[in-house]
């Protein structure tokens, strides 16, 4: 191996800064120079600084083998850059770790990265928006390298945030399109839902361990939690449906199929090679705590295997090229939270590996034949293109049989790897019956995965030609630029594999070894949990007692993985079967199962019921709150300005009636009887002598009277 | 515990800096009324005038050779001026700036900037009264965020009132009058509430000390009785959740905001807004400690009832900027419930929240102003595809929008994460929300329930505003009317530009921001709820005693902050010898009953309390 200087790490931080400095160049000055023009200078800035990256990443990664294992045999390198919040207690440092996990991401982020970058620039030289395009895909591997190299639990949130929102920019990417912005929004707000979770996950981790660094909280929650206990099982379930927000899982997986409205690159870069494998990543990154929560270990795997068999089923009725692909990547997801959720993270992490490879490929295939048919994505209106896309073909061809699972193709190791793990596992709560139970589940996936890629392959590259005359005309292979990222990605789905030949082949499982210290430190943990997750090996060797031990074991490896490939041989021969010798039988079983077609077709309307449910419900109960604001709260503050009024109104009406009116009435009663009074002072003397006279006369009466 | 003082020639200077401040914009006001008769002139001079008193305002923070000039690390009330001014009632002329205030009054001249600038084209009629308003506003808020004696800040509180209810009145939309005249009144009524209960502590001071006085710090070691204190509390509460404003008292906002010139809005959303959650961690807290944790539950749930009220029913409004008003009653719920978390995560996150809500929603509604300006409307049905036509209206525009969401990189996540943090240490599990005529197992579930509610305001604030975005600048530009609209010009641009800068300092490097109120957070907590501050403490010494474990790279900054107070739990051995070099008080000694008897557990962990006197020590020295 090289020999790398070690120093070379102290410059982590520029793994993520490339990317990042391509964004801020591409979009500072495409703004001022490039808008709505098409050149080589963003491809040429956006490509070289994800190259740049990669080139740092390989090298970290070499140098990162130099230094010394700590005493848990663990090689992890980690880096303050700066100090971020400092809030008393609530103290997360900008850091950077990089161990064997993280080396994995950066090289499949960065090297994935920089093909799909490569071929970015062939798709999209025809697009007005070109410059911007580059900047979000860079901004993208910014984010992406900073989530899966971050230190602590808030970088991570950074970078998932980060990848949430280039994803939404790049789906809106024609945001003219109301369909794009739409689902955009879709994407940005179902992810936030996850987030939400994955933010409520932090807080408990925050509220336990006082820290939200990965090495602490993972070095002190075998000692400060309980195995099994509600905290970590809570920790686990709130990290988890942060999972299956942006790993696209039951019952968050909507956005993913309408994020295809994105331009074809995106698609296989975010939805299909990286951002939406985070979740599996930050899963493996808590293993210690998953191993401590086997009930949360149970979730995941449920989770994982029926989303892998409910989306297959779905993925066999689409005929969008890009929906299958789309639907197909759930699937996949799901077989890695499988993996994880059978405690095998590192089964998890080598098909995250492997899945980067071949479905970027079919996703930039499927590119290339869009391409091809100028902007066409039906599959109704292909057929028999592998004449007029050599290249397309044999790069398809080598991606299909990689995630069919035909040896020695890498989708068949990972894959293979990930139900051998489930058949063993002995659950500590449900018992080995559940692990035969997602094996099960995962092999009829499997030979849906097979049938239904079968179908894409005959539909789009064989039979007869239903391209209309007009696409027929403009029908091309695609542009160098494109084609020689297919065939790098081709080389690496066939070798990608390689890495993880299990032992029962004679292989040295070097990913196995290599991820071993930091995914499986529950196996060398002491706690309970973690024995109890790792019983699955201890069942296996059980069941091999009868003979000969491992060598029994080994037996029964060698049979599963013959019967995953016979598994694989009866989807495609199915397929071949339906698409190519007999073409009718699709039609007769839409014709005989009406309604089973259409319910595949509308994806079990699990769309409607959201819109239904959720999103209108949402509304409605917004609108309500709306009316209550208007009319009952603001009702009471303006019923008070109305009943201050009024009783203004009622003080003007009292104090002109009754106070004013007794002030008046006081001066009337005088006035009345002055004008009485008046009368009498006439000025003349006859009338006062008259008075004097009657009032003389009155009081003798009186005397008179009474005396 | 009550903070030092330093006056202004303490720190160096020869001039009264907070008055100059202060008085600049009503002194520029004068000039105006007296000697300007063209609009030009006003215009440019008001421009300089807000500009200047900006660049004065930054001395707060640095001295003129880029040093730091405002004392961190410690709870000082710095650049005093104290001066008595009606002696008879004991009233003070006292002006003051703490951690509590310093970037609210940055925040104040920083946007005071912003907002005159952007109205430079939008106001065409009486300019000349208009500029004369905007800058004795400014005058009015800077004092409320300087005055430290209660008579002073009640002055200057309805000083405020008065040119905002003119720039309503007279610059705003057709309901101006109902507008202007309800935010009036609405705020009037409250007011009133206020000073009912400042005169009530200065009698009750009055009767405990025999001085007459309006000091605020004066208040703080009365022992006034629960019941009292609750009637107080409440008094006050009215008063600053109007303000605020919290739910049910928000329905003020809705109008005032639409009714408003776009300035008028930003300085009422990013600044007059805060006077009320300034109050709360100002006066409510600190005064009555007992009460308020008394009024915990009512507080919490009206702040958790106003983030996810005010965000579904801003979801639904077809006029942009009633959206941004109701988006406001949500943000502002979160900062209420920081400031009740009552720790240091919740009120440190919740007066940096404020500072964010004044950027984010200053920055949304000029950018709301700059669409009205053009259109003459804010319905978002008249518009929809404008990016194609504004790029760079629509690049500044998504900048803004996710401040306002709180992603992660830009201010508004490290407001509302810090504070959903310290929401649910406080709340996670824990019998706070007891609502007292519900059985008492219910507390935990209750609070539990909130914290979780809470948090679901992350999801609809990217919601509605996503949503907003999308029908204003997605899909096909249909509306004839916006076919012509004009992308932003320079001056426009430098009214988004600095707004935007600071959206992203303090989402990537806040400390700065954070280190200036760290000790008076720190205090006021320690004030209000010891507990809390204790166990603060103790996680600090647990935090440094890992990273001691660990292997610290050289430049490692130093493990505690300087000048976190010191606590010593009460029967404490080394109590005695601490205090004496420290000046460090017993939680519950200054207070008498006001403090609940300290969790039985942490009395029982004497190492602890000494360590962090000696970590803290060792540490100040550096």
């Amino acid at each position: 191996m090289v020999n790398v200087p070690t120093e070379v790490l102290n410059y982590i931080w520029l793994i993520p800064l490339f990317p990042l400095i391509g964004f801020v160049t591409i979009g500072l000055v495409g703004l001022k120079f490039f808008k709505g023009k098409t050149e080589l200078v963003p491809s040429i800035i956006g490509c070289s600084s994800v190259f740049l990256s990669l080139v740092m990443s390989v090298l970290c990664v070499l140098a990162l083998q130099r230094i010394e294992p700590d005493h848990e045999g663990v090689r992890v390198f980690t880096r303050e850059v700066f100090s971020w919040i400092e809030m008393g207690a609530f103290r997360v440092p900008f850091k950077f770790q990089l161990d064997a996990l993280s080396s994995v991401m950066i090289l499949v982020v960065s090297g994935v990265g920089f093909l799909i970058h490569v071929y970015s620039h062939g798709y999209m030289h025809k697009d007005a928006g070109q410059y911007r395009f580059f900047s979000y895909m860079n901004l993208f591997t910014c984010a992406m390298l900073i989530l899966v190299l971050g230190g602590n639990f808030l970088l991570m949130f950074i970078g998932w945030e980060g990848v949430g929102l280039c994803s939404y920019l790049l789906i809106g990417f024609w945001f003219e399109k109301d369909s794009a912005s739409n689902a955009g929004k879709k994407a940005f707000v179902t992810n936030r839902i996850g987030d939400f979770g994955f933010a409520l996950g932090m807080m408990l981790i925050f509220t336990t361990f006082g820290t939200l660094d990965y090495q602490t909280v993972f070095a002190e929650a075998p000692h400060t939690l309980e195995a099994g206990g509600a905290i970590v099982t809570l920790i686990t379930l709130f990290l988890f449906i942060g999972a299956t927000g942006k790993s696209a899982q039951i019952p968050l997986y909507v956005w993913l199929p309408d994020a295809m409205e994105g331009p074809t690159p995106t698609s296989a870069l975010i939805h299909a090679a990286t951002m939406v494998t985070s979740g599996v990543y930050m899963v493996s990154r808590c293993n210690v705590l998953y191993s401590m929560a086997p009930i949360s270990l149970i979730v995941v795997g449920a989770v994982g295997a029926a989303t892998a068999f409910f989306s297959a089923t779905i993925g066999m009725a689409q005929y969008d090229i890009k929906k299958v692909l789309a639907y197909s990547t759930v699937s996949q997801l799901g077989y890695m939270f499988l993996g994880c959720g059978v405690a095998s993270y590192t089964a998890g992490i080598f098909h995250l590996m492997t899945h980067a490879f071949f479905k970027a490929l079919l996703f930039l295939g499927a590119g290339s034949v869009i391409h091809g048919m100028s902007g066409d994505q039906d599959m109704r209106n292909m057929g028999s293109l592998r004449h007029h896309m050599k290249h397309t073909w044999w790069t398809f061809m080598v991606a299909y049989v990689a995630i069919a699972g035909i040896p020695p193709f890498a989708g068949f190791f990972s894959k293979d790897e990930i139900l051998w793990k489930a058949f063993t596992y002995n659950s500590p709560v449900l018992g080995p019956m559940w692990g035969k139970f997602l094996w099960a589940v995962g092999a009829t996936a499997a030979l849906m995965t097979a049938f239904y890629m079968t179908r894409l392959i005959c539909l789009t590259f064989y039979g007869e030609s239903r391209v209309s005359h007009e696409a027929e005309h403009h029908l091309h292979e695609s542009p160098g630029s494109m084609i020689y990222p297919l065939m790098a990605l081709a080389v690496l789905s066939l070798i990608g594999g390689w890495v993880g030949i299990p032992a029962a082949l004679g292989g040295a499982n070097h990913i196995h070894h290599f991820l071993a210290p930091v995914l499986d430190k529950a196996a060398h943990g002491a706690s309970g949990a973690h024995a109890a997750a790792t019983a699955g090996l201890a069942y296996a060797a059980e069941m091999a007692s009868h003979g000969g031990g491992e060598e029994h074991s080994r037996g029964l490896e060698l049979l599963m993985m013959a019967v995953s490939v016979g598994i694989a041989g009866v989807g495609m021969g199915v397929g071949y079967y339906f698409y190519i010798k007999n073409p009718n039988i699709p039609l007769l079983i839409q014709y005989e199962l009406p309604r089973l077609h259409k319910t595949l077709l509308n994806k079990w309307y699990v769309d409607e019921i959201y819109n239904f449910a959720v999103v209108n419900g949402t509304k409605q109960f917004a609108n309500l709150l709306c009316w209550f604001d208007a009319h009952i709260i603001d009702g009471i503050v303006n019923g008070t300005a109305f009943a201050a009024r009024a009783l203004s109104s009622g003080s003007i009406l009292f104090d002109g009636g009754i106070v004013d009116g007794l002030v008046n009435l006081v001066a009337k009663i005088v006035e009345v009887c002055s004008g009485v009074l008046r009368r009498m002072q006439t000025g003349y003397v006859q009338n006062y002598a008259l008075v004097m006279a009657i009032g003389v006369f009155v009081l003798l009466s009186i005397y008179v009277i009474l005396r | 515990m009550t903070p030092d003082i330093l006056t202004y020639y303490d720190m160096g200077l020869k001039w009264p800096l907070l008055s100059i401040i202060t008085y600049i914009p009503v002194l520029g006001a004068i000039v105006i009324m007296l000697f300007m008769r063209r609009d030009a002139t006003v215009k440019w001079f008001a421009n300089i005038v807000v500009l200047v008193d900006f660049l004065i305002s930054l001395r707060l923070v640095f001295t003129p050779q880029l040093k730091a000039a405002f004392v961190t690390g410690k709870h000082v009330i710095q650049f005093v001026e104290k001066v008595p001014w009606i002696e008879s009632l004991g009233v003070q002329y006292f002006f003051g700036v703490d951690g509590i205030s310093i970037l609210l009054v940055l925040l104040t001249t920083f946007l005071g900037v912003l907002a005159v600038l952007s109205s430079w084209s939008a106001i065409t009629e009486r300019v000349k009264e208009y500029y004369v308003f905007m800058l004795l506003l400014q005058t009015g808020m800077l004092g409320v965020f300087f005055s430290l004696d209660f008579f002073l800040f009640y002055v200057f509180w309805e000083i405020m009132l008065v040119p905002m209810y003119f720039l309503i009145g007279v610059w705003g939309g057709p309901r101006k009058l109902y507008a202007a005249i309800k935010f009036f009144l609405y705020t009037l009524a409250g007011s009133v509430l206020m000073l009912l209960a400042i005169l009530g502590l200065y009698f009750l001071n009055y009767r405990a000390t025999g001085n007459l006085s309006f000091e605020i710090m004066n208040f703080y070691n009365l022992d006034i009785p629960l019941d009292i204190a609750k009637w107080l509390f409440l008094a006050f509460f009215v008063g600053f959740a109007i303000k605020v404003p919290m739910f049910p008292f928000h329905t003020w906002l809705p109008d005032a905001h639409v009714e408003a010139p776009t300035a008028g809005s930003v300085i009422l959303a990013g600044v007059l807004l805060k006077m009320g959650t300034y109050g709360f961690v100002r006066f409510s807290l600190p005064l009555f400690p007992e009460a308020t944790r008394w009024f915990l539950p009512y507080g919490i749930a009206l702040a958790v009832i106003g983030i996810v009220y005010g965000a579904l029913t801003a979801m639904m409004q077809p006029d942009m900027k009633k959206l941004v008003a109701y988006s406001s009653v949500s943000h502002l719920g979160f900062v209420m419930l920081g400031v009740f978390a009552l720790n240091q995560q919740g009120v440190q996150g919740g007066i940096l929240q404020m500072i964010n809500h004044g950027l984010s929603t200053g920055a949304l509604f000029l950018v709301v102003g700059l669409v009205y300006e053009r259109r003459h409307t804010r319905m978002i049905a008249d518009f929809g595809g404008l990016s194609k036509q504004m790029p760079v209206y629509a690049i500044l525009f998504m900048i803004v929008t996710l401040s306002s969401i709180g992603l992660p990189g830009l201010n508004g996540f490290i407001g509302e994460f810090t504070i959903l943090i310290g929401a649910f240490k406080a709340l996670w599990m824990k019998p706070v929300v007891a609502l007292r005529f519900l059985p008492a197992d219910w507390a935990a579930g209750m609070s539990t329930l909130m914290v979780l509610l809470a948090a679901s305001g992350i999801v609809l604030g990217a919601a509605y505003m996503l949503w907003l975005y999308q029908r204003v600048m997605f899909g096909k530009l249909e509306n004839p009317k916006n076919m012509d609209l004009k992308d932003l010009n320079l001056r426009e641009v430098m009214t988004l530009i600095p707004i935007v800068f600071f959206c992203f300092w303090i989402g990537l490097y806040p400390k700065p921001f954070l280190k200036l109120m760290d000790a008076a957070v720190a205090n006021t907590v320690l004030i209000t709820n010891p507990e809390a501050a204790l166990a603060e403490m103790q996680q600090m010494q647990t935090n440094a005693a890992r990273e001691h474990k660990m292997v610290l790279p050289p430049g490692h900054p130093p493990l505690l902050p300087p000048g976190h107070p010191e606590i010593i739990p009460p029967g404490h051995p080394s109590e005695q010898g601490a205090a004496m070099g420290h000046g460090a008080e017993k939680p519950g000694s200054v207070h008498g009953s006001m403090h609940p008897p300290l969790h039985p557990d942490m009395s029982m962990h004497p190492e602890i309390p000494a360590q962090a006197l000696q970590g803290s020590q060792s540490h100040e020295g550096e």
